[in-house]
């Protein structure tokens, strides 16, 4: 009860030591910087090890990467790739079936690290309130980049997505993308909790549904151990994806099944009970698959 | 089957409050959605069109399709070795994040192996183009003769010397100068057919200002009408006149003058024979020329 007037993971520092109850943070930012870094490397020092963007990129003048969204956001606007860019998408979509489909917002895309900032400022700053948007608004917003993209034939949210925005800015100039950049920081400190990543994003919509399938999961092999201390709910930026696996909620099994967890590994970190821990979806028991998926959303 | 009647009940169960809540939630949802994307298909739209300084890379689709299959990636703007390649920052009136060069700041070098192409990982960069000569990045337009050197009776000739398809595209055609009435006009003419648009003669250019400039192909190029035909060209087709020859034409001069093209009127020498045709000549029998022989042409 006294993680109530304490910070959330007050309990798991006390418990664990620091190192351990910040371990999967820090090993993401160190994923999100150093990713960064590979990038940046090239046009600040000449060291090409990738080129491109998160687009599209060449790793070594031999690994392509597409983005699959943009990829399915050109089809719509009536183009198809060259090879490579069908083979890089094909890597991606492999790769993140096996890590989380939004494994990529919380260990590669730069915006994670600003809405995580503006998160965590405004925790500290105490801001109560938050503008409702239900978290169904990102497929909408998805949808509707794709029919854009299909009336105008052209990839026509590239002009605002500030995932990219940002990326390329910092690789090839920024020019007006830190406006954008900053909306979306001040939008999820002042306007909406959670805002960007969590409720409006179209690339983490498209990722969370490679996330439907996705292998990697966050288990809860110790959800009896629960005491209710809520650090989890406090760190989580999905928060409604922890409830059905912790909590059995029509038979839920204990791994969280749902798309939109981003694999961060927070949870891990600031439970003193060691309840989570990163496995498959696969083994243990799966008492009802069905009412394992049946979102539980509210 | 348990199953589907399951979510049936539960809907039923729905208080017909939370339901009509439920459909406000998402009406609103949808029409704040449509009106987001309303907004960014008016933008997209709009910035479709491209500046005119702005070229694209070699081998570039059109503009409408190169909006849809150009990723954004940059590897074009990495792989030329010439970093004359950007790519469009948000604010500026390009489509964000496709490449462009202007030529007055760094032209095209028209690399033989044309990297830009080879780097493009969709088809935006057209694959089909493997011969950088055949390249249309835009066309040179010499856009203000009064401010070309050439035009005013310098041999500048900057902008036919540096061009890479030396000339083909650039000639320089002579003409006279009226001016000073004995010297000659070296005029730049660009042949549409072989100029690339590369842009290195606007980078030349030594005025202070480039009179000759690339443009976009859709602003420089004109167009004939789909009926229209060079009459030297399909007679040379055809191995003779189409139409009926021209009647030998025949002036109406005072007595005792005569006309020579070239050398104007003058007097008829006495003793010499009166220009003949002065209206009495009869013409030669005109033999019927194809139009006439019931060809199908």
């Amino acid at each position: 009860m006294s993680a109530h007037t304490l910070r959330p993971g007050a309990e798991a520092i006390a418990e664990k030591g620091w190192l351990t109850a910040h371990k999967w943070l820090l090993l993401r930012r160190a994923s999100q910087i150093g990713i960064l870094l590979l990038f940046l490397v090239g046009p600040w020092f000449g060291l090409w090890i990738v080129k491109g963007n998160l687009n599209y990129s060449y790793t070594l003048d031999v690994l392509p990467l597409t983005d699959p969204y943009l990829l399915v956001q050109m089809l719509a606007a009536g183009q198809t790739p060259e090879n490579l860019a069908w083979i890089g998408a094909a890597i991606v979509v492999a790769f993140y079936l096996l890590a989380g489909g939004r494994s990529y917002c919380s260990w590669v895309c730069p915006v994670n690290l600003l809405t995580d900032a503006a998160n965590w400022l405004r925790a500290r700053l105490g801001l109560k309130g938050s503008a409702h948007i239900g978290r169904a608004a990102r497929y909408w917003i998805l949808a509707m980049t794709l029919i854009v993209a299909a009336v105008t034939g052209t990839i026509a949210w590239e002009m605002l997505n500030p995932v990219s925005m940002l990326h390329r800015g910092l690789l090839f100039g920024m020019g007006l993308a830190w406006a954008v950049v900053l909306a979306v920081f001040l939008f999820d400190l002042f306007v909406m909790r959670q805002g960007w990543c969590g409720h409006l994003c179209p690339v983490g919509a498209f990722y969370s549904l490679i996330g439907k399938l996705s292998v990697l999961r966050v288990r809860l092999p110790a959800r009896e151990a629960c005491n209710d201390c809520m650090d989890c709910f406090a760190v989580c930026p999905e928060q409604q994806v922890i409830r059905p696996a912790l909590k059995a909620i029509n038979g839920a099994p204990p791994l969280i099944l749902e798309a939109n967890c981003t694999n961060c590994g927070r949870c891990i970190d600031v439970c003193s009970k060691n309840v989570f821990s990163f496995g498959t979806r696969f083994g243990a028991a799966v008492p009802t698959v069905a009412g394992a998926v049946s979102p539980a959303l509210k | 089957m348990e199953n589907a009647s399951k979510p049936k009940a539960k809907w039923s169960q729905v208080s017909a409050a939370s339901r009509r809540q439920f459909f406000a939630d998402t009406a609103r949802l949808a029409c704040g959605v449509g009106l987001l994307g309303l907004g960014l298909g008016l933008y997209a739209r709009h910035a479709t069109a491209l500046p005119p300084v702005a070229l694209r890379p070699p081998g570039a689709l059109p503009e409408a399709e190169f909006s849809a299959a150009c990723i954004r990636c940059g590897l074009c703007v990495r792989d030329c070795p010439y970093h004359m390649l950007y790519l469009a920052k948000p604010g500026e009136p390009l489509s964000t994040g496709t490449p462009y060069f202007v030529a007055r700041q760094a032209p095209c070098e028209m690399c033989e192996h044309i990297p830009c192409v080879k780097a493009c990982p969709t088809n935006a960069l057209d694959h089909a183009l493997t011969d950088i000569t055949k390249a249309k990045m835009g066309l040179a337009v010499l856009v203000d003769q009064e401010t070309c050197l050439n035009f005013l009776g310098l041999r500048c000739d900057i902008c036919y010397r540096v061009c890479p398809v030396l000339d083909k595209a650039i000639t320089l055609e002579p003409q006279s100068n009226l001016r000073t009435g004995r010297h000659t006009l070296f005029i730049p003419v660009v042949h549409s057919a072989h100029c690339t648009g590369c842009g290195v003669c606007e980078k030349a250019c030594p005025t202070e200002i480039a009179a000759i400039k690339v443009l976009p192909l859709q602003l420089a190029r004109g167009q004939l009408s789909a009926h229209y035909r060079l009459g030297w060209v399909e007679k040379e087709k055809a191995g003779g006149s189409l139409v009926a020859p021209d009647v030998e034409h025949s002036y109406h001069l005072p007595e005792g003058m005569q006309y020579a093209p070239g050398k104007g009127l003058s007097v008829v020498p006495p003793g010499a024979e009166p220009a003949l045709p002065q209206g009495g000549a009869v013409p030669p029998a005109p033999t019927f020329p194809k139009a006439f022989q019931g060809d199908k042409l």
